[in-house]
């Protein structure tokens, strides 16, 4: 009987990365019922074969304590870090929105895109492509101030965070 | 010291490391993608003993109770695709209830994987949520570093099933074989001694209660025999009762005075009351499966819960505790020796007494009584007589799973971890007849016996014929109630009584089916006969298949229906009418 309120957390995964790995990951969470927001993986060590991952995920307090002790089980698995307890962390998402129109419309985007700091990164007559780079609200904002404005698609990387400080996670 | 290095195929490094880690027996099914296996196999035929299994089920089930009983790693050897597949089941098996086995699988060679070939499955996909961990070894070089890898993941901490899947070109190329000892593992390190702060505090909890209980399971069996034994120590040094789960009876011998019995859904009515009212609950290598808790948010409310278990994911998963300890269980019982010993605790005497005084009040009820009336044999009956010619051997138990399966953990008394072996959290059908010849392979001159019933054995039945080829004289005590028991059960509780194809109409004549097996059938249909034919059942030297007919109708008691807590047990039918099950009861499983 769980009344607990429902947490976003962001997980940072450190794992050898060998085949399979992150479909093991992944099997657990949809395995186990976890959910997934977003998810990130590369290679970050290529030296030491080692891969990140950066899973957002939200819960019950109980069912997040549950997913890191699940993911810690996973055996090619170095560390767990929950960001959102562990330390202080920054999360970053980039996104490549498509948006297309003419005139007046055209002109305002150009301009909430300025203002958001999104770079035009492919550009026609009568599109653009942004790039931007922010913490996941600002692109949601982002996206949401685009819609009425002509938006045709996007793309999301998911997030990938970092601890504050001169520390590793 | 340089490891020494030698050349070989694939096929032989699996062969030479089942040598190095001390593998004697192992079970499978021979098929195209693990012929030069069967080949390598076939050369040391003087040092590892393989047995010829009739599904790959069943190699892993055999595997399974191979280990169980004797506390090393199990090894199946099975082909690609369909073999890999059938193993399925034995995998998931193992994983529930944290039995080491090594499965080793063919697969198509390694330049067809993905072409769906013939015989090819993506068998590390299909087995990766049914292992503790697998591999697909598709570079010669990785394959002696993954065999030891292998046998240290299944064999350490919680142990369980692991997978290795070896393409057939990878068996027949040659690379360089090196010995277990130049392999470690990067980032698997699993936890073994207890935190003694936590112990301490431990202790100190258990010195000051006054309603305490042990609740034991199958981490203790699995910590070694030793565990067991330290668990004795300081079960006789603080006075507590013990309960268990059906994985861990035998941990505590079942005469010991201390034992309440199995607690859980078909625990006893003095387990299950202990548990409820309890004020320090001393969890041991347990998981608070939802057999054993019946409805959470009821589960023991008063207690402060210690908990000690070798995996972290355990602690806090069903019910919250107020000390974890992660640490091996038989460790963990050492320290706390240990500890209490050194600050010379003495357990609160007149508030166990009085603890004792409710324990006995509850122990009247006599919650497993039964009566043998009428012309037949009731199931309990049956386990009862089987237990009194059999206590005085060297035997061991399996069992399939049902009514006769908790009417067995409920009445067999296990006096030594080891000897029992059942299929807990799975709850597979068709474990029992596997399993025993795993047992009877590692344990040749004891008494094999797999508790059966008439539905369950038909799920390995063929198993019998591996039984007679290995000359593995195995007893199979089959309780013919002629219906899905459990599930009949479960239909007059809580669907009105309609039994929806859970009567099995046609049965075979199990003792014509022994003899066509070139076993020995044995039917006994009388209780004044039961004793002299299960005389005969032990004296025989053959595989046995006996076919003991019992009252069809009878309950499996106590039983707290789904849904309900540990003092809300029904112990008769007469008080099954009085208990209406939950909407949110009839839910569960
Ligand atoms: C492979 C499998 N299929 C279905 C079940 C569900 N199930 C649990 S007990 C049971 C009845 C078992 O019948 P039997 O072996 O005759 O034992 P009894 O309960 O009659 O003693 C069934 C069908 C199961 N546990 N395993
Ligand atoms: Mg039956």
């Amino acid at each position: 009987m769980n009344t607990s309120r429902i947490e976003r957390h962001t997980f940072a995964i450190l794992v050898d990365n060998e085949a399979g790995v992150l479909a093991r990951i992944v099997g657990l969470f949809s395995g186990r019922g976890y959910n997934i927001e977003s998810l990130t993986v590369a290679e970050i060590d290529p030296s030491q074969h080692t891969s990140r991952i950066t899973i957002v995920t939200s819960g019950t307090p109980e069912i997040l304590e549950q997913i890191r002790a699940q993911i810690g089980r996973v055996v090619p698995v170095h560390r767990v870090v929950d960001w959102t307890v562990d330390k202080p962390s920054i999360a970053r998402e980039m996104a490549l929105v498509k948006v297309a129109g003419t005139g007046e419309k055209r002109v305002e985007a150009l301009r909430i895109a300025d203002a958001f700091r999104a770079r035009p990164v492919d550009t026609t007559h009568t599109s653009f492509v942004f790039e931007i780079t922010g913490s996941p609200e600002k692109i949601n904002q982002f996206v949401d101030l685009m819609q009425p404005l002509g938006l045709v698609e996007i793309s999301r990387t998911g997030v990938a965070a970092i601890s504050r400080g001169p520390d590793p996670m | 010291m340089i490891p020494s290095i030698k050349e070989m195929t694939g096929a032989e490094m699996v062969i030479q490391a089942l040598k190095d880690h001390g593998v004697e027996h192992l079970f499978g099914y021979p098929g195209g993608a693990v012929l030069p296996i069967y080949d390598a196999l076939f050369a040391a035929a003087n040092e590892l003993v393989h047995v010829l299994v009739r599904h790959e089920q069943g190699a892993v089930h055999a595997a399974e109770g191979y280990a169980r009983s004797t506390g090393k790693c199990g090894v199946a050897l099975v082909t690609s695709g369909p073999g890999a597949t059938n193993a399925v089941t034995g995998l998931a098996d193992a994983l529930l209830d944290s039995i080491p086995i090594v499965v080793l699988s063919g697969q198509v060679a390694t330049h067809l994987i993905g072409t769906d070939a013939f015989q090819e499955c993506d068998t590390v996909g299909i087995t990766r949520p049914c292992t503790k961990h697998n591999w697909l070894v598709k570079d010669i070089a990785d394959l002696p570093r993954v065999l030891h890898e292998a046998f240290q993941i299944a064999t350490t901490g919680r142990p369980g099933p692991v997978v290795i899947d070896i393409p057939k070109d990878i068996q027949f190329k040659k690379g360089f074989y090196v010995e277990p000892d130049s392999v470690s593992h990067r980032t698997y390190k699993p936890p073994f001694e207890a935190d003694m702060d936590a112990i301490s505090q431990a202790v100190a909890l258990m010195a000051a209660a006054k309603k305490p209980i042990f609740y034991t399971g199958g981490g203790i069996i699995n910590a070694g025999p030793a565990a067991s034994e330290h668990l004795r120590e300081l079960v006789e040094l603080t006075g507590f009762p013990v309960t268990s789960t059906l994985m861990g009876l035998g941990a505590y011998p079942a005469s010991g005075e201390k034992w309440l019995g199995m607690l859980g859904m078909h625990g006893t009515y003095e387990a299950n009351n202990a548990m409820h009212d309890c004020d320090v609950m001393i969890g041991l290598g347990v998981r608070f499966d939802d057999r054993v808790t019946g409805r959470i948010d009821a589960f023991s409310p008063g207690s402060k819960k210690i908990h000690v278990d070798i995996d972290p994911s355990q602690i806090n998963k069903n019910i919250r505790v107020d000390l974890p300890i992660i640490a091996d269980a038989g460790q963990a019982i050492k320290a706390m020796i240990k500890v209490w010993k050194q600050k010379e605790y003495k357990a609160d005497k007149k508030a166990l007494a009085e603890w004792w005084g409710q324990i006995d009040r509850w122990r009247a009820k006599n919650c497993l009584a039964y009566k043998q009336n009428g012309h037949g044999i009731k199931p309990q009956y049956a386990i009862d007589r089987l237990y009194q010619l059999t206590k005085d051997r060297d035997t061991y138990i399996t069992t399939e799973v049902g009514q006769h399966q908790m009417w067995a953990a409920q009445r067999y008394k296990f006096e030594q971890p080891n000897r029992w072996m059942t299929s807990g959290g799975l709850g597979t059908m068709g474990y029992g007849i596997p399993a025993a010849l795993g047992v009877q392979l590692a344990h040749r001159d004891s008494l094999v016996i797999d508790i059966a019933g008439e539905g369950s054995v038909q799920m390995t039945l063929q198993e019998m014929s591996t039984a007679v080829q290995s000359n593995l004289p195995i007893k199979i005590f089959i309780l013919n109630n002629k219906y899905l028991g459990m599930v009949r059960q479960w239909q007059q509780l809580m669907h009105g009584g309609r039994y929806s194809h859970s009567y099995c109409e046609a049965i075979p004549d199990f003792v014509k089916m022994a003899e066509a097996f070139g076993c020995v059938g044995i039917r006994c249909e009388k209780p004044e006969e039961l004793d002299a034919a299960i005389q005969k059942m032990i004296d025989c030297p053959r595989p046995v298949l006996f076919d003991c007919v019992v009252d069809q109708m009878e309950n499996c008691y106590p039983m707290i229906p789904s849904g309900a807590a540990h003092n809300e047990m029904i112990l008769s039918d007469a008080d099954e009418e009085a208990t209406e099950v939950s909407d949110a009861g009839k839910m569960l499983v």
